[in-house]
């Protein structure tokens, strides 16, 4: 094996930096790099290219081209640019490209060149022309900062919630700085330049001079073309890699530096941990060396990693000095910090070999110690898979375990499936068990959002197809897929997805604003949720020409029945338009009795009865139109005595009407109505005799006793008078009383004696043990004793 | 009837955490309006909010008045409104008219409304159209269960009769939804379900759904409830209509229980004023005396009065120190319960005094008649004078419904002349009562040869209709026949005794109506119970319209699972009688189980009516 370290390279005296290649690039570049514009994301992200942009003359044939690779090389997508002139390119944190104009108009692609949306840096940069700009990124989001033909600096911090901010004016400033940087620290957005040997700080109300932290002299005349930190986190070093031509320097607080020599025009990507080197042929990565790394690989170490990688090796070969080593590790009870450098060291390899005999060391150094708790090497290897395999250069992500760890699981999952790579972030999820609805459903999800958007093939095969995958899988909610598939103008489609999903309540929405109304209000009616149903009602309402409208809730009576309940208390006319439009006349006729009530004046009621009158004859109601007739009646009726006699009549049911009446003494009129409205016999004589009661007329009571033959027998008369304790005119009638309750009559009045003579007569003992109980002893002995001689008489026979 | 083998029944479940959830979470949402504020009260929120948190719990929590929501313009002057109230339009537009009058006179407060137990969009709908919608905020107070007592929990929600089963309104069916939620995930989960009523049907269902989406399985929780019963109220109109001789009922019928309790009146108190006395398990004496029939309470009152005395009388010959103890210790609980014993002769008196005015027995004569279906014309006259002697509206109303009911609907002539009979006592306006009991059901005219009218036929034709399977008709009760009597043979409703039935110790349910018939909603209930489904019931329930269903998830079986088992809700969709709770009650002592009542609201044949009747707006 070469020597390990062949390839570190010290700045100053603890620090190491090594070059190495990631990729050698697939992309097959005839250009220079520095004809293009060129745009990578951190964190292992794609590449922008525009060719072409520098040629001033536009020939249709060499237009720009604006192509995007993944770091590997592989063309993910190229449009030819037909916008204006690019200044810049620049990518956003969930991977947009970013395209500045001349004009201050940033336009947004995905990163298969898919045009998303633009917005512009405003009015005075679009008259002074953009002459620099700058991508950056805050704890907003992604932010832009632009530098105008007119030296003034303009930014905003995010550009999803886009808010302009034009920047104080720099002092003195005639020409463009000769480098700037925007930087950003609690939130706050500053600009970093540098004029000619002074550097400026401009913040949001002024611009001050700053003081150097360090000074370094590269001894190269010519400008730098780039210049980046390369600094790992918790590093003890700062280190700033500048670019120039031909020409790589690493520089830090010490005063030498690492010089390296580029064979071709390079571009660099800093990273948090690094600096990515790309170039047309190849694609490397430079960074610091980490701790671990330099404890187990530095030459001659004895740090306990070192000596347990030896160990292993010794072992290997089947050597004792494996147990020497491993004494002395052991002696000074460093084990399992050796184990830990192994496992941790291996994390930051980019080579499987040496991560795997890095591994392969910790797990031989677990062997010896007693309870070393397995978590962290399990997850080491998980974590070195995964970043395996979305380092292949088919995915091409160089991603370093650091930035694994910093963007998270959840992101790269994202990112994966920003590339379309579905399968291999399934096979993410399900590798590192995942919760569903975290991982393989989220997945799927974007799937089938994504393929809904497969214009080649028919509705029926993609939603089988998304059927067949996604199943019942929990948490994929196919409403949201259907709106995609919606949004790409496929509303069968839509339709079609929308059957697959359980909850209906979901269903709704969607098919509303698909304006399959009618489809959704039955969905709603399933769902079992009014409120859904009332949701869909409204936007009927509102979408639907009443007549269309009335017609789809005659088909649904559970949402007719909400509506109609909803209009008798707010929209009382609607109600009557909704009978109308069915025919119903019957609740016509009802709703018309209804509005007679809050009528006050007389012609009103009678108005609005009138037409419930007709309504109930349409409805072939007979029973309600009479009854309805006789209410009119009635109501005229009352007006007139209510005039006539000075006496509030109105509202009086008929009873009340005649009863009050007969007591007021107006016997003529109470016949008149008994007449007119057919009221019955008996329930003319109960009525007429109570109210002669209540009156007190016994005189009248009598007359009308003997006027013709009680169709209510007579005991009435007597119970009425007892009533009103009039003992005395309850007698009267108490013989007139028809046999079989002759008995109950006297003893009313109380008359024992003839009670006692007319139970006697019917041989009835009932009611002479009635009788009996009535009696007492003291008053009544003769009477007792008739009685208990006819029942004696009685029980003989 | 009586098993060899008989169990005491379980204690209910401890249902004081109901109370208690409802009473944080009402502080939780008025400490979301920080600071003093005026609180407007629907008027039907008031007992049941005085059942969970007393004015001075609100006043902790910086309400400084109280006003009931009412048509009268509030006078209240401080800067933040706060409105407990039930979620309808109604409402909605006062609170809409309070807000408009401030805009106009240019102030500026806020408001907030706290729907109970949860809002619904057609109240945003109204707040939108009336321009206030930015106005006010709005939460849900999901105040879905009020025990009313140690077995009976109440959602006092008294309009879901008339919504449902008039209206075909079914925004009710997610509260109850909820309610079954709440109870499954305090007390649950239930093994058993069983069912029947399209609203119970479609409330099981929309909680099933409810129970999926919100996926926490009670797996592993020791139930207290194990199983549970819904039915519509539609299945048995008959008991709710007749009149009621237990106590409780017939204290509900005279005075009205609201919300568990009672005002007495001077007649009762027999002093100048009223007084209002809970009733539940806590009142010794009711406790006793609440499931009886009425001809045995009298003899329990004085008999307990005799006992009372006796007690106080063993003061006579007591030396200090016994004498000491007594005041100290007994003295304070005999005066309570004289106290209660001479409320409750009151009442007993009083309700004598009302019922031999009314013709009591006469009435309940004709009710038996009726039920068991001899001397139809008869009965037919007693109503007609009932109504021709202005008796009492709803009585009268209650008595033709009984009749039609039991009849499968009058027969044309007598449909049309106790209209008119009671049309003419009563006042025109009850017309549209008639159409509305028409609809539900209840007072409808023997179909010669099934004439349907338009919108009859129109339904029906929907409900075969099998797009509109799950819709369900909304005016499932037209047309629909009741085949009282058919199910009344197929379940021996009617029971044979032989001599005097012994109403103080009843053999069967059906002493809370003396023994002339039991009700039918409790006796679905002790079939199903015992059948542990519907098999063998299959005529009944077709007689019933069907709807039934029956779900054992993962039951013990029998004698596994402990008490739990023996633990049975019974849910009344449309409300449950007094008579209904005795009669299940007895049951369960008799079988060894526990029956939870849980309610929309407890009604009674008054309240239906009332519920029926078209008021003038």
């Amino acid at each position: 094996m070469d020597c390990y370290t062949a390839n570190w390279n010290p700045l100053g005296e603890e620090a190491f930096y090594r070059k190495f290649e990631l990729y050698t690039m697939e992309w097959g570049l005839k250009e220079d790099l520095r004809d293009c514009l060129v745009a990578a994301a951190p964190y292992g992200g794609p590449i922008a290219l525009l060719k072409n942009n520098a040629r001033k003359e536009k020939s249709p044939s060499t237009r720009p081209l604006l192509e995007i690779y993944s770091a590997s090389g592989l063309l993910l997508a190229s449009i030819p640019w037909k916008s204006g002139q690019l200044v810049q390119l620049g990518w956003t944190a969930s991977e947009d490209l970013l395209c500045i104009q001349e004009d201050g108009t940033v336009l947004i692609y995905n990163l298969f060149c898919e045009f998303k949306r633009h917005f512009s840096m405003g009015n005075e940069v679009l008259q002074n022309h953009v002459l620099e700009a700058k991508v950056f990124h805050t704890e907003y989001g992604t932010g832009v900062a632009i530098l105008t033909g007119a030296h003034r600096f303009s930014l905003t911090t995010n550009i999803d919630d886009l808010k302009l901010r034009r920047m104080p004016e720099v002092p003195g400033l005639q020409k463009p700085p000769s480098c700037w940087a925007v930087l950003t620290q609690d939130r706050v957005t500053i600009v970093l330049l540098a004029v000619g040997q002074d550097l400026y700080l401009l913040d949001n109300t002024s611009c001050s001079v700053v003081d150097k932290l360090c000074e370094f002299n590269s001894t190269i005349r010519s400008p730098p073309k780039q210049m980046v930190w390369c600094t790992r986190p918790r590093s003890r070093q700062r280190a700033v890699v500048v670019a120039w031509d031909r020409q790589l320097m690493v520089a830090g607080d010490s005063t030498e530096c690492i010089r390296f020599v580029l064979d071709e025009d390079s571009y660099l990507v800093p990273e948090p941990d690094g600096v990515r080197i790309l170039s047309r042929t190849s694609h490397e990565f430079l960074h610091e060396i980490p701790e671990a790394s330099q404890e187990i690989f530095k030459i001659a170490s004895m740090a306990p990693g070192a000596l347990l990688l030896e160990a292993q090796k010794e072992y290997e070969k089947e050597s004792q000095k494996a147990d020497e080593y491993l004494r002395e590790i052991k002696d000074q009870k460093l084990l399992p910090e050796a184990v830990s450098q192994c496992i941790e060291a291996a994390g930051y390899e980019h080579e499987p070999e040496t991560q795997k005999s890095l591994l392969r060391a910790a797990s031989f150094g677990k062997c010896f110690i007693d309870k070393f708790p397995p978590e962290s090497f399990v997850r080491m290897c998980q974590d070195l898979r995964v970043l395996n395999s979305i380092r292949d250069y088919q995915i091409g992500i160089p991603l370093t375990f650091t930035q694994y760890k910093r963007l998270t699981v959840e992101v790269l999952l994202d990112r994966l499936v920003l590339r379309r790579l579905y399968p291999l972030a399934i096979r993410i999820c399900e590798y590192l068990r995942l919760p569903e609805i975290q991982g393989v459903s989220r997945i799927l999800a974007h799937w089938a959002c994504y393929k809904v958007q497969q214009k080649d093939k028919s509705d029926e095969e993609v939603a089988y197809a998304i059927n067949q995958k996604l199943g019942d899988t929990p948490g994929i909610s196919y409403s949201e897929i259907a709106a995609r598939a919606y949004d790409c103008g496929r509303t069968e489609l839509a339709i079609k997805l929308l059957e697959y999903e359980p909850r209906s309540g979901e269903q709704v929405p969607l098919l509303l604003k698909m304006k399959r109304s009618k489809l959704a209000l039955s969905k709603a009616i399933e769902s079992g949720d009014t409120d859904l149903v009332y949701t869909v009602v409204l936007h009927l309402k509102n979408e639907l020409n009443r007549g269309t409208f009335f017609m789809t809730l005659q088909n649904q009576p559970v949402a007719l029945s909400l509506y109609r309940q909803f209009c008798k208390h707010q929209e009382r006319e609607t109600l009557k338009d909704l009978y109308n439009q069915d025919d119903n006349h019957q609740e016509l006729g009802n709703f018309h009795v209804h509005s007679s009530y809050s009528e006050k004046r007389i012609e009103g009621r009678v108005g609005a009865l009138q037409n419930a009158v007709d309504e109930y004859y349409k409805a072939k109601n007979e029973f309600a139109a009479k009854a309805t007739e006789d209410q009119i009646k009635l109501l005229r009726l009352q007006r007139h005595l209510q005039e006539d006699f000075d006496k509030p009549y109105l509202d009086l049911s008929l009873h009340n009407t005649v009863s009050t009446l007969i007591q007021d003494g107006h016997h003529k009129k109470a016949e008149q109505l008994y007449r007119d409205f057919k009221i019955p016999d008996k329930r003319y004589w109960w009525l007429k005799i109570s109210a002669l009661a209540t009156r007190g007329d016994w005189e009248e009571m009598e007359k009308f006793s003997k006027s013709k033959k009680s169709p209510i027998g007579y005991l009435p008369f007597v119970e009425i008078a007892v009533k009103h304790h009039n003992r005395y005119e309850a007698k009267k009638y108490a013989p007139r009383v028809t046999p079989e309750q002759r008995v109950k009559a006297f003893i009313l009045v109380g008359d024992l004696e003839q009670a006692a003579d007319a139970a006697i007569e019917h041989k009835n003992e009932a009611e002479m043990n009635l009788v009996l109980s009535k009696c007492s002893a003291a008053t009544d002995s003769a009477v007792m004793e008739k009685l208990n001689r006819a029942r004696a008489q009685l029980l003989k026979k | 009837m009586a098993s060899t083998a008989r169990r005491d029944a379980p204690e209910p479940p401890d249902f004081g955490i109901l109370k208690r959830l409802a009473r944080d979470q009402l502080i939780y949402l008025l400490e979301q309006l920080p600071g003093r504020k005026d609180l407007f009260i629907e008027p039907d929120l008031m007992s049941p909010l005085d059942r969970i948190a007393n004015v001075s719990v609100l006043k902790q929590h910086e309400v400084d008045k109280l006003y009931r929501v009412e048509n009268r313009p509030a006078p209240s002057t401080s800067d933040q409104l706060c409105f407990l109230v039930r979620p309808r339009v109604r409402t909605m537009r006062y609170i809409a008219d309070i807000v408009n009058a401030d805009k106009m006179s240019g102030r500026s407060r806020k408001y907030k409304i706290i729907f109970s137990p949860q809002k619904f969009y057609a109240c945003e709908m109204v707040l939108e159209e009336e321009g206030v919608f930015g106005d006010v905020t709005c939460d849900e107070w999901s105040f879905y269960l009020l025990p009313l007592d140690e077995d009976i929990i109440s959602m006092e929600l008294p309009e879901f009769f008339r919504d449902y089963f008039l209206e075909g309104d079914h925004r009710w069916i997610n509260s109850v939804a909820r309610a079954l939620q709440l109870l499954n995930s305090l007390y649950g989960p239930f093994s058993r379900v069983y069912g029947i009523g399209r609203c119970a049907k479609m409330s099981y269902e929309l909680w099933r759904d409810l129970e999926e989406e919100s996926e926490n399985d009670g797996q592993g929780r020791k139930p207290e409830i194990g199983n549970i019963f819904l039915m519509d109220r539609d299945m048995d109109y008959v008991t709710a209509l007749c009149s009621q001789v237990v106590y409780e009922g017939l204290v509900d019928d005279t005075f009205r229980i609201k919300c568990g309790s009672v005002d007495f009146g001077p007649e009762v108190t027999s002093s100048d004023k009223s007084i209002k006395v809970l009733l539940n398990a806590q009142d010794k004496i009711f406790s006793q005396i609440r499931n009886e029939h009425f001809s045995s309470v009298f003899g329990f009152l004085s008999q307990k009065s005799r006992n009372l005395q006796a007690q106080y009388d063993r003061r006579q010959g007591m030396d200090i120190k016994q004498m000491k103890n007594f005041v100290s210790q007994e003295l304070k609980g005999l005066k309570q319960e004289h106290r209660l014993l001479s409320l409750h002769i009151g009442a007993c008196e009083s309700i004598m005094k009302k019922k031999t005015k009314q013709d009591f027995q006469e009435m309940i004569k004709v009710e038996h008649a009726l039920l068991e279906g001899f001397d139809i014309r008869e009965s037919t006259s007693f109503i007609e004078e009932h109504i021709d002697r202005q008796v009492s509206p709803i009585e009268s109303l209650r008595l033709m419904c009984l009749l039609s009911i039991t009849e499968n609907g009058l027969i044309p002539k007598d449909y049309r002349s106790l209209k008119t009979q009671y049309l003419q006592s009563y006042g025109p306006e009850h017309l549209l009562t008639f159409h509305n009991l028409k609809r539900i059901g209840l007072l409808t005219e023997q179909a010669a040869g099934e004439t349907l009218t338009a919108v009859e036929s129109r339904v029906s034709k929907l409900v075969t209709d099998r797009a509109a399977g799950k819709i369900t008709d909304a005016f499932n009760s037209l047309a629909k026949k009741s085949n009282f009597r058919a199910i009344s043979k197929k379940l021996s409703l009617i029971p044979r005794v032989d001599g005097e039935y012994n109403l103080k110790m009843p053999p069967d349910m059906a002493y809370v109506f003396s023994g002339a018939y039991t009700p039918l909603s409790c006796k679905i209930v002790e079939q199903v119970l015992e059948r542990r489904g519907w098999q063998g019931l299959e005529e009944v329930v077709r007689l019933l319209n069907g709807n039934e269903f029956a779900m054992a998830d993962g039951a013990p079986e029998d004698g596994a699972g402990g008490d739990a088992q023996r633990v049975v809700v019974a849910v009344f969709l449309g409300g449950c009688t007094f008579s209904e709770i005795a009669a299940l009650r007895f049951l369960g002592k008799e079988r060894g189980c526990r029956f939870i009542f849980l309610t929309t609201a407890i009604t009674s044949s008054a309240r239906m009516m009332e519920a029926m009747a078209e008021a003038k707006a």
